[in-house]
C-alpha cells in the first residue's frame, strides 16, 4: 500500500478558507489529503497547534492567509509571517524536516493556487514518508 | 515562621529528599532556608538525603509501604537508578513533591533530549577535548570482569520528567526553587494545609512580566542582542532592548531575582497554568515584537537568535509537546 501522507491544513476564515471552496465549487481536482481547520485568522495559529498537530501523528502542517496587505485585521498576517522562520527553525530542532511546516497566503480568488499548493506539499511528503513524531513518542512510553 | 512548638509530643514527620539528574543545587536550595532546616530535622526524622544523611536504599526497602510522608525528589529521570529509586519512594511515601526544574519539567539535563544516546555517549566519551586520544572505551550498562558482570545503571534514551514514570502530587518549581517558597510549602505540609492534588505550589498565577519592576513601553526591535552585545538599560524592559527574557511566557513566584539583577528571565518556573507548552508561547512573544513586514528581513533578524530551541526549552524539553529530537 502506498503512504499517503495526512495534513493538517489551517485556513483564515477571510482569504484562504474561501479560496479552498472556490477550489470545490470550481470543481478543481486535488488531492484530498488534507484536512481543513478554519480559523478566523491565520494569527490565531498559535505554534502550540502546529506541535499539537505533528505530535498526534499529522505528517505535515499547512498554514494559509490572505496575502500581505490583504488581511481582513489589517495586520493578523503578518503575525504569522513574523512566527514561521523561528518556529520552522524549532521544529528542524526537533529533527522534523522542513517539507513539513508550511505557510503559503492564497487569496479567496485563488482556487487553483490553493488546489496546486495542497498537490506541491502532498507529492513532497510522500517521497519524504511519514511523520516519526507520533511514533517516537508512542515508543518512550515502552522503552527506555 | 517556627514550626518546633508541638513538635516534642506530635509524631515526627518522615521524610525523604531524593536527586535524580540533577546538580546538587536543589538540595542546597533546602540548605539556603538557614536555620529553618533546624526546625524542619527537630520536626522531622530526614531517613534518606543522600547529599547529607547518611540513609542508604536498603534501608528505604525495609519500610512498610506509606512510612513516609513525605518524599521531596529533586532531578530528572535519565537512567534506570533514578526511575527505581523514584518508584521505590513513590511506595514508601504518602506525599511525593517534584522539587524543582528538572523533576517538574526536566531540566537542564532535558536539553539532552534534542540529541541521540548515541551522540551523547561519543561527545562526552571518545570526542571531547577532554578526553585522552584514542580512548574506545563507553560506559555499558553490563561489564564482565573476571568472569563476574558488573553492572552500572541503564543510561536512557532520553531525559523524562518525574511524573512520566511516577504520580507525582504536588510540583515546587524554580532552578533553584526561592527559599522562602521551599519554607512556605514545608510549613504547609507540616500544618497539613494542602491544595488539591497536582498543584504546582511555591509560585504565583502571573507571568514574571507581571512583577517586574522595569517599566514597559510598547515593544519593537529590529534586531536581537545577546546579553555581552549591549549595555542594558537598568529600568527599561530588557525584551523592549532585545534582550531575549523568557519573562512572558514564566510563571512568576521566584521574586523576580534574574531581571532585578540585569539579567534575563530564563523561565526556571516553568509555564504559566493553563499553558501546555512553554516554548511556543515564548516563540509567540518573542516574535511579535520584530519590527518588520519583509519576510527576508525578519529572516534576518531572527538569525540573532542562535539555538532559540535551547532557550525557549532551557528548563521545560522533555515536558514539551514534542519532547525530544526524532532524528535517528
Amino acid at each position: 500500500m502506498t503512504f499517503e501522507p495526512r495534513i493538517v491544513g489551517f485556513l483564515c476564515n477571510w482569504c484562504s478558507y474561501t479560496g479552498a471552496d472556490l477550489a470545490g465549487t470550481s470543481r478543481i481536482n486535488y488531492q484530498p489529503n488534507v484536512r481543513i481547520i478554519r480559523v478566523m485568522c491565520s494569527a490565531r495559529i498559535d505554534p502550540t497547534f502546529v506541535m499539537k498537530a505533528l505530535a498526534e501523528g499529522a505528517d505535515g502542517v499547512l498554514v494559509c492567509g490572505c496575502h500581505p496587505g490583504d488581511c481582513h485585521y489589517t495586520e493578523g498576517n503578518y503575525k504569522a509571517m513574523r512566527r514561521y522562520p523561528l518556529l520552522k527553525r524549532l521544529l528542524s530542532d526537533y529533527g522534523i524536516e522542513e517539507e513539513r511546516f508550511r505557510l503559503e497566503w492564497v487569496s479567496a480568488s485563488e482556487g487553483k493556487r490553493f488546489a496546486d499548493i495542497v498537490d506541491d506539499m502532498t507529492e513532497r511528503l510522500r517521497e519524504l514518508g511519514p511523520s516519526r513524531v507520533k511514533a517516537a513518542l508512542a515508543t518512550d512510553a515502552a522503552e527506555r | 515562621m517556627r514550626l518546633r512548638g508541638d513538635a516534642v509530643t506530635a509524631p515526627k514527620l518522615q521524610v525523604a529528599l531524593y536527586w535524580g539528574a540533577a546538580c546538587g543545587g536543589c538540595d542546597v536550595a533546602v540548605l539556603d532556608t538557614n536555620e529553618f532546616i533546624l526546625d524542619v530535622a527537630a520536626a522531622a526524622d530526614i531517613r534518606l538525603w543522600p547529599i547529607a544523611v547518611d540513609g542508604k536504599y536498603h534501608d528505604v526497602e525495609a519500610m512498610a509501604d506509606g512510612e513516609l510522608d513525605l518524599t521531596i525528589f529533586n532531578g530528572a529521570v535519565r537512567n534506570s537508578e533514578n526511575e527505581h529509586i523514584a518508584k521505590l519512594l513513590r511506595q514508601k511515601s504518602k506525599l511525593m513533591v517534584a522539587f524543582g526544574s528538572c523533576a517538574h519539567l526536566g531540566g537542564i539535563p532535558g536539553l539532552a533530549n534534542l540529541a541521540s544516546r548515541d551522540e551523547i555517549m561519543e561527545a562526552a566519551y571518545l570526542h571531547n577535548p577532554s578526553i585522552e586520544p584514542g580512548n574506545t572505551t563507553i560506559p555499558h550498562p553490563e561489564t564482565a570482569f573476571n568472569g563476574s558482570p558488573l553492572t552500572i545503571p541503564q543510561f536512557y534514551k532520553r531525559v523524562y520528567k518525574l511524573d512520566d514514570v511516577i504520580d507525582v502530587d504536588y510540583y515546587l518549581p524554580g532552578c533553584p526553587p526561592a527559599a522562602d517558597q521551599v519554607k512556605a510549602v514545608l510549613t504547609a505540609v507540616v500544618a497539613g494545609e494542602l491544595p488539591p492534588k497536582g498543584s504546582v505550589v511555591g509560585a504565583s498565577e502571573r507571568a514574571v512580566c507581571d512583577d517586574c519592576e522595569r517599566t514597559k513601553h510598547e515593544k519593537k526591535v529590529k534586531r536581537f542582542y545577546r546579553p555581552w552585545q549591549i549595555m542594558a538599560d537598568p529600568d527599561s524592559c530588557l525584551l523592549e532592548q532585545g534582550i531575549l527574557c523568557a519573562g512572558p511566557a514564566t510563571r512568576s513566584g521566584c521574586g523576580v531575582r534574574c531581571p532585578s539583577s540585569g539579567i534575563p528571565c530564563r523561565g526556571c518556573y516553568g509555564p504559566l497554568p493553563n499553558v501546555r507548552d512553554q516554548g511556543a508561547k515564548l516563540l509567540s512573544a518573542v516574535v511579535s515584537i520584530i519590527d518588520s513586514k519583509d519576510p527576508e528581513e525578519i529572516e534576518q533578524i531572527v538569525d540573532g537568535l542562535p539555538d532559540f530551541t535551547s532557550f525557549a526549552y532551557r528548563f521545560s524539553l522533555p515536558s514539551s509537546l514534542l519532547q525530544r529530537s526524532v532524528r535517528p
